[in-house]
């Protein structure tokens, strides 16, 4: 995977420096976003969340504008199984915002790439929207070798590119889980929380991150099982809370 | 507060969906000064967004609805067990894992139908 990545870089970026106008620097970032090892995730993802929209009764055009509107795939999961669910407004919004909290850093550390003489606010709304964990690994990436004053458009095309797959294989995913048999239907609606799982624990590169994992996975069972009301809230407060703790106490130790 | 049930699914995807989320973009680019990746809220945050997503995966498997839930739940956690080992073992592939523990669950799955 590594190999062809390389590779597909060095195609997808053949030059950047020599990027004639933005309408270039545009197209070459949704080249780069349906060449990188991120197209095959998102579409593995979109396919399962696809699939899950379908199961909880929800539409595939509201699926798809949840894509383009929320644009990150966790509160996705959330907003659909809690509307599946019939839960609370205040209860679902809550649980969003809180699994949200990590785009403010993502933005804050993205923009002074993005930054460039004259660039003006309005400049910037779009690459804000566009922010999530894909484009911002390949931006971070890719950008220092871009010109500057290319860098809005091509990062704007990485993100198109990518919003453009998750969208695709969300509708692929939903119509796929109406018409396969339910053996393979409910093959489908496992990629999302295998997938989740697997990616979580891979990023979870500091102690505290795998604790979090573990404690979330435990006590988001407890809670449901006996129908605490506002389940994920209490999951995340106090299993991040707890994961926080712990990774204090040992740097105390240290 | 309302069942989401009674409100128009587009409205419940603004209210509980967009904004909630897009707060935290919007905060980032007029806030964006100085705030580094290893920040202790930035630490805190990651964790208690970790930690939901770990709850929502756990529901998602152990309270599983619809096609998944025709799938016995010694199935389910069996598969994701298998596919999370395979991943350990393998180098830590995310692909590997994905695939054997889908593998499982198809077939755990027929077998238990047939």
């Amino acid at each position: 995977m590594r190999l062809t990545w390389r590779y597909v870089t060095k195609r997808a970026m053949s030059n950047p420096s020599t990027f004639t106008s933005s309408a270039h620097a545009f197209y070459a970032g949704v080249r780069s976003a349906l060449t990188s090892v991120f197209f095959l995730v998102l579409m593995g993802t979109y396919i399962g969340m696809g699939a899950l929209a379908h199961d909880f009764g929800l539409s595939p055009w509201w699926f798809a504008l949840s894509t383009l509107l929320v644009w990150a795939a966790p509160a996705q999961v959330i907003l659909v199984t809690a509307v599946g669910a019939g839960a609370t407004l205040f209860e679902a919004a809550l649980a969003v915002t809180l699994s949200g909290i990590r785009l403010f850093p993502m933005v804050v550390a993205l923009l002074p790439l993005l930054r460039g003489e004259g660039t003006r606010l309005r400049d910037l709304l779009l690459p804000t929207h566009f922010t999530s964990v894909s484009m911002w690994v390949e931006s971070l990436r890719l950008l220092p070798a871009v010109p500057r004053e290319r860098r809005i458009a091509f990062c704007n095309g990485l993100s198109v590119g990518y919003m453009g797959t998750a969208a695709t294989f969300g509708f692929v995913g939903f119509y796929l889980a109406a018409g396969l048999p339910p053996l393979f239907a409910g093959t489908l609606l496992f990629l999302t929380p295998m997938s989740f799982l697997i990616s979580t624990a891979r990023n979870a590169r500091m102690l505290v991150d795998r604790v979090a994992l573990v404690l979330g996975l435990v006590l988001g069972t407890l809670l449901t099982y006996f129908q605490v009301e506002l389940d994920l809230m209490w999951t995340g407060v106090v299993g991040g809370t707890l994961a926080y703790v712990v990774h204090r106490l040992r740097e105390a130790v240290a | 507060m309302s069942a989401i049930g009674e409100l128009s699914p587009y409205l419940v995807l603004i209210l509980a969906g967009y904004l909630p989320n897009e707060i935290w973009r919007v905060l980032g680019l007029v806030l964006a000064r100085g705030l580094n990746e290893d920040s202790e809220i930035v630490i805190w945050s990651r964790a208690v967004a970790t930690a939901i997503l770990a709850g929502v995966i756990a529901k998602l498997i152990l309270f599983s609805s619809g096609a998944l839930a025709n799938i016995p739940l010694s199935v389910r956690v069996g598969a994701a067990v298998c596919g999370f080992l395979v991943f350990l073992l393998l180098k830590r592939s995310v692909f590997a894992g994905v695939l054997v523990g889908e593998a499982v669950l198809l077939l755990g799955g027929y077998l238990f139908v047939h």
